[in-house]
């Protein structure tokens, strides 16, 4: 941690960490204690009087059918993104690995969505998807599909999926890549000679090797489908139609600025709070174990 | 490649540019759309082939703006949002690479404690702290400004760690003959650190300014008026006023624009990019 060779006591190194730790405390810290204080506290509508309740908010929650219907539908949610993603990110990095021309080219070409800001990815997929002048709508309605993500709320949540999906293949696929030209070429060779073809390699030699990066990304994805996702939601569906497409996030704001129910959205951001701690900690031991490879 | 098959390439190259195809075609189909007028954009199905009201377009984004956010102007809400980010992107580099030279180089009281304190930050997202954070914003009669939309987002564990493993790297003798020399921690920080970490402030930079660019939550809560939207949020209003008003051309444009900087931040910086993204999430 400490440099073995380093410079003896003094102010300055004070003064150095103050601008980061007074910006952590006041709005870090200081909000995240809040939030759990506010989750004990019922307040009326006006804001006049609270009552501390203990866990009352976090107990009704929790027998909130709706609450726990929206928990299972961010889960699904964000392992549909996650699995959308990494299947055709891991497709392509696959081929991409193969192929000796274009490779930059094709990365090029390939990392741009990551910088398209949610809302936006939300409004290019919202106008594809519309079901009166969307392209894809017209489309499948070509097909007899009949395309209606306002009404139909499986149709919706599909919608959120693509394009929360899309805008992860960028991430998804410079990992993979990465994985896949850490693996030792000797490897393949070696698996080539004993006459395995490119597919039964994929399967037993190269698929295996990249699981740490697997798992890696499997986690980095919930996490982005859990909380970066907001913006694609308010763009597209508004949690709607019904409540086909609220997640966690859209609910804690939904319930805190629109609903004014302080003490139930705080509820809810301290069970989010507890879920990332618990996915950073997953990831850290992680970590830790690739190092020992 | 391991051996010689013809026709295995021929089929990654298709699958390739299959992919290509399919995480472009949004992008395309916006960019066909911004080049028709209110008319032609309007009737199904849309050409897949531009049509040549582009520039006219552009200029009308610029000069009369779109729907109900026709009174502030597309240029102002480009401008809030290139300060917001760069705002964010230069307050986390300072913060961050300065607190990571006190902590690596400096023995002093509680180092661990304000080393903790900045770690527990990684746990904290703002969508699960938004509203008492909001609250602190507003006390400090901060909602409405620069400061109010970037400084909340300023602190970020992920730069601190970042510029700590840069510097665990650099080897001792340099400090020591840094010391025979007679420079002081501040010289040092300037004249060695500084210059070796060079390329690892381009490669956050870029992961940076795309985060502080996109925010899109954050920017709602805190502003109000209009002169202080970002084109993210902009956005989001033109596509509420489409409802009733459709002008799906003018929104089009719009998004492209909107997404033009970071994506071209991304694509000149793709080195340091790479470099970034695989080093800040370590």
């Amino acid at each position: 941690m400490l440099k073995r060779v380093h410079f003896g006591p003094s102010l300055l190194p004070f003064a150095l960490v103050t601008p980061q730790i007074i910006i952590t405390v006041v709005f870090f810290i200081w909000p995240a204690g809040q939030a759990v204080y506010q989750s004990l506290l019922v307040e009326d509508a006006f804001g006049m009087h609270s009552e501390f309740v203990w866990f009352d908010n976090f107990i009704e929650l929790f027998a909130d059918q709706s609450y726990l219907d929206t928990f299972y539908r961010t889960l699904f949610f964000s392992f549909m993104v996650a699995f959308t993603s990494m299947t055709f990110a891991l497709v392509l990095a696959a081929m991409a690995d193969r192929v000796i021309k274009g490779t930059l080219v094709y990365r090029t070409l390939l990392i741009w969505p990551y910088a398209v800001a949610p809302v936006v990815a939300g409004a290019l997929w919202m106008f594809m998807f519309d079901p009166t002048l969307g392209i894809i709508a017209y489309f499948l309605g070509g097909f007899g599909y009949d395309w209606n993500h306002r009404v139909n709320g499986n149709q919706a949540m599909a919608l959120i999926i693509f394009a929360a999906a899309w805008k992860q293949i960028s991430y998804n696929f410079l990992f993979f890549l990465a994985g896949m030209h850490a693996i030792p070429r000797s490897l393949i060779e070696a698996a080539a000679i004993d006459g395995a073809g490119p597919l039964r390699r994929f399967r037993t030699i190269v698929f295996p090797l990249i699981s740490p990066t697997t798992f890696f990304l499997l986690v980095i994805n919930i996490v982005y489908a859990f909380f970066d996702t907001f913006g694609i939601v308010h763009a597209i569906t508004k949690g709607g139609p019904g409540k086909a497409t609220e997640i966690l996030v859209f609910k804690i704001y939904n319930d805190g600025f629109i609903g004014l129910d302080l003490g139930g959205s705080a509820a809810q951001s301290v069970i989010l709070m507890v879920f990332v701690i618990a996915l950073t900690v997953v990831q850290f031991r992680y970590v830790e174990k690739k190092v020992e490879y | 490649m391991v051996e010689n098959r013809p026709f295995a390439t021929f089929i990654s190259h298709a699958i390739l540019l299959l992919g290509l195809l399919v995480v472009a075609f949004p992008v395309w189909i916006t960019f066909v759309a911004a080049s028709y007028d209110a008319v032609r954009v309007v009737q199904v199905p849309l050409p897949l082939w531009p049509g040549d009201q582009f520039f006219k377009n552009l200029e009308t984004v610029f000069n009369v703006g779109v729907g109900n956010a026709r009174e502030q102007s597309v240029g102002l809400m480009l401008m809030n949002s290139f300060i917001m980010a760069i705002m964010i992107t230069t307050g986390k580099i300072i913060i961050s690479m300065l607190s990571a030279f006190a902590i690596v180089y400096f023995r002093f009281p509680f180092r661990m404690g304000f080393f903790w304190m900045i770690f527990i930050t990684l746990m904290l997202p703002v969508e699960v702290r938004i509203l008492p954070t909001f609250s602190v914003v507003a006390d400090l009669g901060m909602l409405d400004t620069y400061w109010g939309l970037s400084i909340p987002l300023i602190a970020s564990a992920t730069a601190t760690f970042m510029f700590r493993q840069v510097f665990l790297t650099i080897p001792d003798e340099l400090l020591e003959a840094a010391r025979i020399d007679g420079a002081g921690p501040m010289r040092f920080f300037f004249d060695i650190l500084l210059p070796l970490s060079r390329t690892n402030i381009a490669a956050l930079f870029v992961i940076l300014f795309i985060y502080g660019w996109n925010q899109y939550l954050w920017p709602l809560l805190v502003t109000t008026d209009k002169n202080m939207y970002t084109i993210v949020m902009g956005i989001k209003q033109m596509l509420e006023a489409a409802e009733e008003a459709p002008e799906w051309h003018l929104i089009m444009m719009t998004t492209l624009l909107a997404m033009l900087p970071p994506v071209i931040v991304v694509v000149v910086m793709q080195k340091f990019f790479v470099k970034g993204l695989t080093e800040t999430e370590k």
